[in-house]
């Protein structure tokens, strides 16, 4: 059982000596005795090696902005990229007004060679006229896929003045997809956009309630904040907006005035966490709603925050009836996936926020990594300042926020915050090294040979990443889940979504389906017989003497 | 569901709205998978063969493998010679390919990287080989692609080494599924010739399951077969938009005949396919396939009552609605939409004449997209849409019955593995359309309408 440091090291013998060296790198052997361990991270892909690594355009339109449903996104390029973001991603939103929901509809300014000689700005400034027109949008984003930058179409300057034109908010984001070395790069492109064109656009000054919340990082993937909002709204809680599943400009304009700041997908979204804390004096709290006791500890440690019996009481009232609804539900479960394997390869956030599920289920995670994630995922935010900036990750802009001279309101004094972080993690996040086991392996940006070489060796009973490399696991006889998509099903999180996580990944492993990949002949001769006897006559399966 | 789609037609002058195309990459990497041993790389920013390996990975349910030159900014500045080098290098050697076939995208094409000259300059190891195709994204569309990468395949492979020509046939299948392929081969295998077909996707992304992974699996195109192409007597070239034009490059490099065909999808298509075959080859057509013949003609007039002078939409790839009309017609259905993403007015006289000879008044458009085609619907109502996956949200605002086909379909299974192409095709393609409008019909039923028999 494990793999230690020479065993990974004959494994990366294939590759050539400039590319090992890298890889090396990037993979850890987990030792609890060690006090800190380091990994590379947000680091460029090696060309060639097949990553499941996506662009910038990706985490900008694909992953933030997206799934804000009463925006028309206009993706400013060639067709390809708004039609392979059109609807793949699994993003639900509700619809509250029928003529203001976009996320059916895909708008491309379909660049032709033409636009790429002669620049493409009046085509998008044509589209975004037609496009008011038509729709009349709550707002409009347009995204830039690779050439926009390189032949120079200044998107910026565009939507500026189509926002004059029409009196509607536009705005752009130059996220082509060259720019930084994973989708990890647009996520912040995302981030600052949105801080500086839709935060604070809103009138409210004052949240409905105390107890408002914004939830950051949680894109409603097949329900997941449907069911964490059904249980925040139970016990008492508001949610002003959320960043960005199911989200919208019209609730995000007024994401001010919240009074905590849930961060579910750390890496998709501290920027915005972070600058809501310098501009409106309102802290964020490190929370994962996946997994019972996750969930549990998530829900407690918001009450800690608030300070209110009340609260605290109603806290305790809803997960005692939750798990007395789901404990019993997850018993049966438990019982076929104890003492199992998972691989965890999962985006920037999942690859760790999942692990908890697993242990629950009592299935141990002994590969775990990030496709696109920073240091500070791994390792926890206090490596932040140690950072090495590079050429890559030197080209995302950094918004600088000033406290909101109108605004800002200290929502915890120093000396309460510091006492709230003895307690709960309050502006900070410790990463997923800490809470791996020994001698498990931790690995970023896992490419398409290690995933291969992973899983001969350690053979997991169940390998968790994307579509890509989902089948590959499959023709290996390894079942799959999706953690991105999950496999069209959910909602996972919280406490309804444990139940049917662990019901289809009782599926995976119960399937009959897998025992029929060895076929019957196989191994088997064609003839059978006892040799001694006079006559053998073979007749299909079975042998006849005569 | 698409609430915002107003019925009234205005005049919109730019971008698109609903695609009905994607980019030419995405069409260059399916084609590449149907050689043998070869791995699909893409000459760009790694977004884009994420996206294409994942839109192709949900249509077909396999693995789909392909490498990136990964660009960065700094490469994007100063070109990617640099990246395709260590690229090339390092897939050789960790992934150890037969064959690398190198597409461009529209990164790549803007800042001018010219593959030849950067080709010249990598050692290639010895016996593997790499072909390449330029597809920039801001032309054409995926089918552009996939005849752009054919194409290659014939420039880099096909030699006329004999002085004669073999009795021996090329066939282009164009983007279909690898089941289509699979049939087409079957076809033309009964008819007793062997055929050369490329790019041959069976076997490689409908490989079967055997508990073990195999980067290149057995299926795809032998190149050995395609440089003996160029000895072959006839191509036949099956859709004009995916396969005549590196057909007609053959027949300019190695003076191989060109026959121009449709999709063999529906009776005449599929006839026409046995035609060329009997008279460029002087061979009976075989009583196997004129018995699937006279199966399919009994099952066309014996339920004509299920789907005559119903009214359909249609969208999709050129090649494969051009044929789907065609075969809509001799069931006696009425094409009152039709409609492709892809640009060329070859599409539009093709589609347009076969229309007007069957006295049907409908729109044609290429270079279209689903938003149009829906405000077309709602002006004029259909009985029947037929498209890939993206159709289910006009079905469904709309409420008709819907068949999926075409590429891609993100929503259904099995499609890749069963032909819609030739007699066996036509008979599966008439069970979905009338499963679809019957299903309907038993749906809308009073209780005291509802048949057991029909």
């Amino acid at each position: 059982m494990g793999l230690r440091e020479q065993d990974i090291d004959s494994i990366l013998d294939v590759y050539p000596a400039k590319v090992k060296r890298n890889r090396k790198k990037h993979i850890l052997l987990r030792d609890t005795a060690l006090e800190t361990q380091e990994i590379e991270a947000n680091a460029r892909t090696i060309p060639g090696i097949i990553s499941n690594r996506g662009c910038a355009f990706a985490g900008c339109k694909g992953v933030v902005l997206g799934p804000l449903k009463d925006f028309v996104h206009i993706v400013h390029g060639p067709i390809g990229c708004a039609y392979y973001t059109w609807g793949t991603r699994r993003n639900k939103a509700r619809i509250e007004d029928p003529k203001q929901y976009f996320l059916n509809y895909c708008f491309s300014t379909d660049m032709q060679e033409s636009d790429i000689v002669f620049g493409g700005e009046k085509k998008l400034a044509g589209m975004i006229d037609e496009v008011v027109e038509t729709f009349h949008p709550n707002a409009i984003a347009v995204t830039a896929t690779c050439p926009v930058g390189l032949i120079g179409d200044d998107i910026q300057a565009v939507a500026r003045e189509a926002e004059k034109r029409h009196g509607v908010p536009v705005m752009a984001f130059n996220c082509e997809g060259y720019r930084g070395v994973s989708q990890s790069a647009g996520h912040h492109i995302a981030n600052n956009g949105l801080m500086e064109h839709v935060i604070g656009r809103g009138d409210l000054e004052e949240p409905p309630t105390r107890f408002a919340v914004n939830m950051l990082g949680e894109y409603n993937i097949g329900g997941d904040s449907w069911e964490i909002e059904r249980v925040l709204r139970d016990i008492g809680y508001e949610v002003i907006a959320v960043m960005t599943g199911g989200g919208s400009f019209e609730t995000l304009k007024n994401a001010h005035v919240a009074n905590l700041n849930l961060v579910q997908c750390h890496r998709s979204i501290n920027y915005i966490a972070d600058m809501l804390e310098k501009k409106y004096g309102t802290p964020w709290l490190k929370i994962n709603f996946i997994g019972i006791n996750n969930t549990i500890q998530s829900l407690r440690n918001m009450a800690v925050y608030f300070g209110d019996a009340k609260l605290q009481e109603r806290t305790e009232e809803v997960i005692a009836r939750e798990m007395s609804r789901v404990e019993p539900v997850l018993e049966q479960y438990r019982k076929i996936c104890q003492g199992k394997t998972a691989f965890c390869f999962v985006g920037g956030s999942r690859g760790h926020n999942y692990q908890g599920i697993f242990a629950e289920l009592g299935v141990e995670t002994i590969l775990a990594g990030y496709e696109f994630a920073h240091r500070d995922d791994y390792e926890g935010r206090a490596i932040i300042p140690q950072i090495k900036i590079n050429a890559d990750n030197q080209n995302i802009p950094e918004l600088t926020v000033e406290p909101d001279k109108k605004r800002f309101r200290m929502k915890v004094s120093p000396e309460k915050m510091a006492e709230l972080q003895e307690k709960i993690p309050l502006c900070e996040y410790k990463g997923m090294i800490v809470e791996m086991q020994s001698s498990s392996l931790i690995v970023d940006d896992l490419n398409h040979f290690e995933t291969e070489a992973f899983i001969e060796r350690l053979k997991p009973d169940i390998f968790c990443s994307g579509i890509k490399d989902k089948y590959v696991a499959h023709k290996m006889g390894v079942p799959s889940k999706q953690l991105h998509s999950y496999d069209y099903s959910g909602p996972y999180y919280g406490f309804k979504g444990a139940v049917k996580f662990a019901q289809d990944i009782t599926m995976g492993f119960v399937s009959p389906t897998w025992n029929y990949i060895t076929p019957p002949w196989k191994n088997k001769p064609l003839l059978k017989g006892d040799v001694q006897k006079e006559e053998v006559q073979n007749v299909g399966l079975y042998t006849k003497r005569t | 569901m698409l609430d915002s789609t107003p019925k009234e037609l205005k005049e919109r002058r730019f971008g698109v709205i609903n695609p009905a195309k994607t980019c030419q990459p995405l069409g260059a990497m399916y084609a590449a998978l149907g050689l043998h041993r070869c791995l699909p790389h893409s000459h760009g920013s790694q977004g884009c063969c994420s996206y294409h390996r994942m839109h192709l990975t949900r249509h077909f349910r396999d693995p789909i493998m392909a490498s990136t030159s990964s660009f960065t900014e700094g490469s994007s500045i100063f070109g990617g010679a640099a990246n395709l080098k260590t690229a090339i290098r390092n897939v050789f050697e960790i992934y150890n390919p037969d064959i690398v076939a190198i597409h461009t995208t529209c990164l790549s094409e803007t800042i001018g990287d010219d593959l030849p000259s950067f080709l010249g300059t990598i050692d290639i190891p010895a016996g593997k080989r790499i072909i390449h195709a330029n597809t920039p994204s801001y032309a054409g569309s995926h089918i552009t692609g996939f005849s752009s990468m054919t194409r290659a395949m014939v420039d880099y492979f096909a030699e006329a080494s004999l002085p004669e020509k073999k009795e021996q046939v090329n066939v282009l299948p164009g983007f279909v599924n690898p089941g289509d392929m699979r049939e087409i081969k079957r076809i033309v295998r009964t008819m007793g010739l062997e055929p050369i077909l490329f790019p041959d996707t069976a076997g490689v992304v409908d490989a079967p399951m055997t508990g073990q992974f195999s980067m290149y699996p057995e299926g795809g195109a032998r190149v050995e077969k395609i440089i003996d192409a160029g000895n072959s007597r006839y191509t036949l070239a099956l859709g004009l938009f995916a396969s005549s034009d590196p057909a007609m490059l053959l027949e300019r490099k190695c003076g191989v005949e060109e026959i121009l065909l449709k999709t063999p999808i529906g009776i005449k298509a599929t006839d026409n396919l046995l035609m060329a075959l009997r008279f460029g080859f002087l061979r009976e057509i075989s009583p196997e396939l004129a018995e699937e013949r006279g199966q399919l003609v009994d099952i066309m007039t014996d339920t004509h009552f299920h789907f005559h002078g119903k009214k359909v939409a249609l969208f999709g790839d050129p090649d494969i609605v051009s044929a789907l009309t065609e075969f809509l017609l001799s069931l006696g259905m009425q094409p009152v939409h039709v409609l492709t993403g892809t640009p060329g007015k070859a599409f539009e006289n093709e589609v347009g004449t076969m229309l007007e000879e069957a006295g049907i008044r409908g729109r044609v458009k290429a270079g279209g997209d689903l938003f149009e085609f829906h405000q077309w619907i709602k002006n004029e109502p259909v009985d029947l849409l037929i498209g890939n996956t993206y159709g289910k949200y006009i079905a469904r605002a709309e409420d008709i019955p819907f068949v999926r086909m075409g590429f891609p379909n993100l929503d259904r299974s099995v499609h890749s593995y069963l032909p819609v192409v030739g007699y066996k095709g036509a008979m599966r393609i008439i069970e979905m359309v009338s499963n679809a409008l019957l299903d309907r019909v038993d749906r809308d039923a009073l209780d005291e309408d509802f048949e057991l028999v029909m």
